[in-house]
């Protein structure tokens, strides 16, 4: 099998595991795209999704979800091989409102990968990369329940 | 009918009913949060619902979920103590995960460690059958200032 075909492949699976995600599969979430080190959601505008009844606008807990989605599949399709990972920490910045009635894009990337923890970096917007939402910062730990069973074999 | 959100919390606030500070918000009660009065504290429930599940492996809760009951456990503080009715607008919220929560109910209380005249900082506590093992922790900033300033 080439590359193109592995990475078809892979591509495949991690879309269907982000999908079969009970609570995404609840939020609306879809996946646009997935890269070796990237993802891309989208979440369409949703009446019980909203936080302020009066402006409609989203609540700040749906792009807190939709963000530690996005960078969470963002690190499992980095991975060499499918592992377990759990975030540990996510810091949110909340730089303007979501716009009532508008779907909201999610693209996270996994900028740097350790042998125990992987950091993502992510954005929500509607339109422009540039012109987001709301930023985010992730550290995810990798091989959550391997790694305490198989410690990766050093030269011996 | 058509009261304002803000008018709507004012009167539930003056109520003491904490179950109608939560009927308001619409994704608050699809995620079944709930708020009752412990010894003078507001404590924040999010009932276990099966589309709240993040990993049906393990099985555990989304982190999303957590990060959200935690910065409305945060939101329900600030609007529970203040002396008026502000909407807080969150500015930054650090979420730290701190085990696999598992797929029953889950408590957060906030405490506000600083409410200055413009920004409030508010610390949240998550946990689920054993208080003195949290599964999640957060750190939140809120902007509280009248609405006509703005963000």
């Amino acid at each position: 099998m080439d590359d193109e075909a592995k990475r078809e492949r892979r591509l495949a699976f991690n879309r269907a595991f982000a999908s079969s995600v009970p609570h995404n599969r609840a939020l609306g979430v879809e996946i646009i795209d997935l890269g070796a080190d990237f993802a891309l959601f989208r979440l369409p505008y949703a009446e019980h999704l909203v936080g302020n009844p009066d402006t409609g606008v989203m609540h700040g807990g749906v792009i807190t979800a939709l963000l530690d989605s996005c960078s969470g599949a963002a690190v499992f399709a980095s991975l060499a091989r499918p592992a377990p990972i759990a975030t540990l920490d996510l810091r949110i910045d909340y730089l303007k409102p979501a716009a009532a009635g508008r779907e909201v894009l999610a693209r996270a990337t996994c900028y740097k990968q350790t042998r125990n923890v992987a950091f993502t970096r992510a954005v929500a917007y509607h339109d422009d990369e540039d012109d987001p939402i709301a930023s985010a910062a992730g550290a995810f730990m990798l091989s959550t329940k391997l790694g305490n069973v198989a410690p990766i074999k050093g030269p011996s | 009918m058509s009261l304002s959100l803000v008018e709507r919390l004012a009167a539930a606030k003056a109520a003491k009913d904490m179950g109608a500070l939560v009927d308001v918000i619409p994704y608050a009660k699809w995620l079944g949060l709930s708020g009752k009065i412990e010894d003078g504290a507001l404590i924040t429930t999010m009932t276990f619902a099966p589309h709240l599940v993040g990993n049906p492996a393990l099985p555990a809760l989304h982190g999303g979920t957590l990060g959200a009951l935690m910065e409305s456990a945060a939101v329900f503080e600030l609007l529970y103590r203040a002396e008026s009715i502000v909407l807080p607008k969150t500015i930054t919220i650090t979420v730290d995960y701190l085990r696999s929560a598992a797929t029953v109910d889950t408590y957060a209380l906030g405490t506000i460690t600083r409410h200055g005249r413009r920004v409030a900082n508010v610390s949240v506590v998550a946990w689920q059958e054993d208080r003195a093992k949290p599964v999640a922790t957060a750190v939140a900033h809120f902007l509280v200032m009248a609405e006509q300033q703005g963000a």
